[in-house]
């Protein structure tokens, strides 16, 4: 029954080609527009680490005597604390990161210096957020300590200065100081870059830049102290710094640290554990307020930084009310397609059709409008996604349509269309035998 | 024409008429606020940042461990050699290019009475000038004004503030003469001036654009890597092309920022990049929007035509003109988007409501209502021209046919 009520949707399709293509073409402008939207939505809010996420923790002390207990701690930590509590090694594993510009140049490759972002951290961090080695491996623990002369670069530095070849081994000068390649990542796009993430709450929603690519060079945190002295990107400073000491001293928040808690014991220990060292920095004199402590996990913390630019959720938005409105147009034109055949309904019913399948067959043929507006929905969306590649936004390369999504494009589609045809097929299915027997 | 028979054909049809009149709402509401976020965005994107944007260009340089001051006379001397070149002068940032120095100030010494997070910009001499900024109040600085830089600004020094920051720190006050401080360091009101907007977006929304201070500085150890050039602006691009070149020349050890080196209206235009993409998404919506609505009235009145065309036919055939069944058609459709724009204005305020609350945009102003409404109008007899003309084609001869 059902193959044939798909042939007589496809035959009844042909009746009325003009009103058929408008149908079509309003379903697939909808699922087009929102389902763009929806792809770049479904990126940007997605989980960067899945499975590890939600034992990655980002514990925060408030060390500005300015701010008030009741009050959001400082996003970043100084470097007193974030030293203090990482080396305590109290969670499973933890990193410190600092970031800065530095001047790259290698010496035995013909390419002037490039000016590159480089990152601090401690060996954990490889491990922690599962980042893939190419060539190579990262540097050990005991270099964490020894300020060993170490460096790991992203494939695309490779690329640009090796060429893609294993450059394990290879020498770097960063500044004035030459660093040894140990290890050289695959390509490894996070999306957010979760663990760079601080203020969004500050920047009024244009947090595009969430979504930059890592680091091109890592290096280990204490010899970043000593090859990029005092030259780290601070998030803030509670007072003028005084440019002569150093920055580890200065009142500055410039330092975060990522810790892995596996499970939820460790996780409220850890929450003691930075309470009371607040406590403890309280008595000591150098916190003047104790209570500011918070420990959110990955997720937590994406979402508190508002990682969505604000322009992609109104873009959202505006392509469902955009659906919507395709929607009440396939309404009315289904509406107008099934009462129009009321004669043809009235002879089927006189027959002996049930009302129910006069409903069930419109339902069926506003299923076909559905697939076929769902197929240009697709091709609308590839063209949209293309467009929103050649943005100038930090996601940019980020945008593709993975097989969910393309699924979904078709099943919104067909379900929209259904939807849409509930009204129609039911006023169709209303239809009374004798009435339409009598005009014809 | 006569309102009432059309009224009742159109209870006969309730279902329809609404579907169409809703599909007109929802289009009026989206249209307005669509409409609105565009004019707002182009409203930002016109923002006045003070200075000759023409004429100026901006090079920058990173050299850790240069001697600060042997960098800038290297650099400066080789961007003066350069044919075309008006004047070249050190400073800390330009608009829309990098953000320097944002700090929060307070109107008292001991730091109680905070003024907000503004953006400071350091000069060094020749800079004010070259900028092209416009004095409300007070002079230009004298070779007295720049003092030696200390950490990021000078401790102390006359400082010269745009009319929104005036009017915001000292509502109702002359500004000349006020004093301010950061953290330890004072700062008095010397000049105030028209416009100066900051390198980056205003830390607190779009109110806080305007919220910079300029303060002349001596370049030297923390004034040092960053110089403006002003050059006619015909001949900015090929002035800006060869300081690059003699900037790597000049300066082999120090590294050429290739994205911020570049003139303040390349910067400008980057700068806003997204907004104007944003924009154009906005039209692209508007103008989908418009053709589906249309698309929708278009079939549903050529479905109507179809279904009357005997009704049609014995008008015609008792007398009627083509031009009254035109006509007819004409007022229906007019009815339907007239309900459908009454309930589409409210609808309108909803949704600029829930942005207001959501996105912080301000109200809808009230005359984008009128012009949704003119426009949906026109677009409603538009679109339904087509099938209307069609139903003025049908001869009188289709009533006494059975079909």
């Amino acid at each position: 029954m059902f193959g044939y009520y798909v042939l007589l949707a496809f035959q009844s399709l042909k009746r009325n080609t003009v009103l058929t293509a408008l149908m079509i073409l309003a379903v697939a402008v909808g699922i087009g527009a929102s389902m763009t939207t929806l792809t770049v939505m479904h990126i940007l809010t997605g989980d960067p680490l899945p499975g590890r996420s939600a034992q990655l923790f980002y514990p925060q002390v408030d060390p500005d005597p300015d701010d008030k207990d009741d009050h959001e701690p400082r996003d970043v930590m100084d470097y007193r604390s974030a030293v203090d509590l990482w080396a305590a090694h109290r969670a499973d594993r933890q990193a410190l990161i600092a970031k800065g510009d530095v001047r790259v140049v290698a010496p035995d490759v013909n390419i002037p210096a490039l000016k590159l972002r480089m990152l601090a951290t401690t060996s954990d961090f490889f491990p922690m957020f599962g980042v893939p080695f190419q060539y190579g491996q990262a540097w050990a623990g005991t270099d964490d300590e020894a300020r060993t002369r170490v460096a790991v670069i992203s494939s695309d530095l490779n690329n640009k200065l090796f060429g893609g070849t294993n450059s394990v081994g290879r020498t770097l000068r960063i500044r004035d100081s030459d660093v040894r390649i140990v290890g050289v990542l695959k390509p490894w796009r996070p999306s957010p870059l979760f663990y760079d993430v601080a203020g969004g709450r500050f920047s009024d929603g244009d947090t595009a830049d969430f979504y930059t690519k890592p680091e091109d060079v890592m290096i280990p945190f204490s010899t970043g102290q000593d090859i990029n002295q005092d030259h780290f990107e601070q998030f803030t400073c509670w007072h003028v710094p005084d440019l002569n000491g150093h920055q580890q001293d200065w009142p500055c928040l410039w330092v975060s640290l990522w810790v892995q808690l596996d499970d939820a014991s460790k996780v409220s220990a850890y929450r003691r554990f930075a309470a009371d060292y607040a406590a403890q920095q309280m008595t000591l004199g150098r916190f003047n307020h104790a209570g500011n402590t918070r420990m959110r996990n990955l997720m937590a913390w994406l979402d508190f930084n508002h990682v969505v630019p604000s322009d992609v959720k109104l873009q959202t938005w505006l392509a469902f009310a955009f659906l919507v409105i395709c929607l009440f147009n396939t309404v009315g034109l289904l509406l107008a397609k099934f009462l129009h055949r009321s004669g043809e309904i009235g002879v089927r019913r006189a027959l002996g059709a049930t009302r129910t399948a006069v409903f069930t067959q419109c339902l069926v043929e506003a299923a076909v409008i559905g697939l076929l507006g769902g197929f240009g929905g697709w091709l609308l969306t590839l063209l949209g996604l293309w467009i929103v590649r050649r943005q100038p936004t930090a996601y940019a390369d980020l945008v593709h349509l993975d097989l969910p999504m393309f699924m979904a494009t078709f099943a919104a589609a067909i379900a929209a269309t259904l939807f849409a045809g509930l009204l129609p097929a039911f006023r169709a299915s209303r239809v009374a035998p004798a009435l339409q027997l009598k005009t014809l | 024409m006569h309102i009432a028979p059309i009224l009742s054909a159109l209870r006969r049809h309730r279902l329809a008429t609404m579907l169409i009149a809703l599909e007109i709402a929802l289009a009026c509401a989206v249209l307005c606020n669509a409409c609105f976020l565009i004019a707002y965005r182009l409203d930002q994107m016109r923002i006045n940042s003070g200075v000759d944007e023409a004429s100026l260009a901006q090079i920058k340089v990173d050299c850790d461990d240069c001697n600060a001051s042997d960098l800038n006379a290297r650099i400066l001397s080789a961007i003066n050699q350069i044919p075309g070149v008006q004047s070249a002068s050190v400073i800390s940032a330009v608009p829309f290019g990098e953000h320097y120095g944002n700090a929060g100030i307070h109107l008292d010494a001991a730091n109680q009475r905070p003024g907000g997070v503004v953006e400071f910009y350091v000069g060094g001499p020749g800079s004010f000038k070259a900028l092209g900024l416009k004095l409300v109040q007070g002079a230009m600085p004298q070779a007295d004004d720049y003092r030696p830089v200390h950490d990021f600004i000078p401790a102390e020094a006359p400082t010269w503030v745009t009319q929104a920051l005036a009017d915001h720190l000292w509502p109702g006050t002359d500004p000349l003469g006020q004093e301010f401080w950061m953290d330890k360091f004072h700062y008095r009101v010397a000049g105030v001036l028209a416009h100066l907007a900051r390198p980056g977006g205003g830390e607190g929304g779009p109110a806080t654009r305007e919220w910079s201070v300029f303060v002349p500085g001596m370049p030297g150890k923390h004034l040092a890597g960053n110089y403006l050039i002003r050059a006619q602006p015909e001949q900015l691009s090929r002035v800006l092309r060869d300081a690059r070149t003699a900037v790597v020349k000049a300066a082999p050890d120090a590294v050429l920022d290739w994205e911020q080196s570049r003139s303040i209206g390349e910067l400008r235009k980057s700068y806003f990049e997204q907004d104007v993409a944003m924009t154009g998404i906005l039209l692209g919506v508007i103008g989908a929007l418009l053709l589906v609505t249309a698309l929708g009235i278009v079939g549903l009145a050529s479905f109507w035509v179809a279904q009357r065309r005997r009704q049609i036919g014995v008008r015609r055939a008792l007398g009627a003109t083509r031009r009254d069944i035109l006509h007819y058609f004409q007022t229906e459709n007019f009815l339907i988007v007239s309900i459908g724009v009454m309930l589409g204005m409210l609808l309108a305020y909803g949704l600029n409501i829930w942005l207001m609350l959501s996105y912080e945009l301000p109200r809808l102003p009230v005359y984008y209502l009128p012009i949704s409404v003119v426009a949906l109008w026109l677009l409603g007899q538009l679109a339904v021209l087509a099938p209307a003309l069609r139903a003025a084609a049908v001869p009188p001869v289709v009533a006494t046919r059975t079909e």
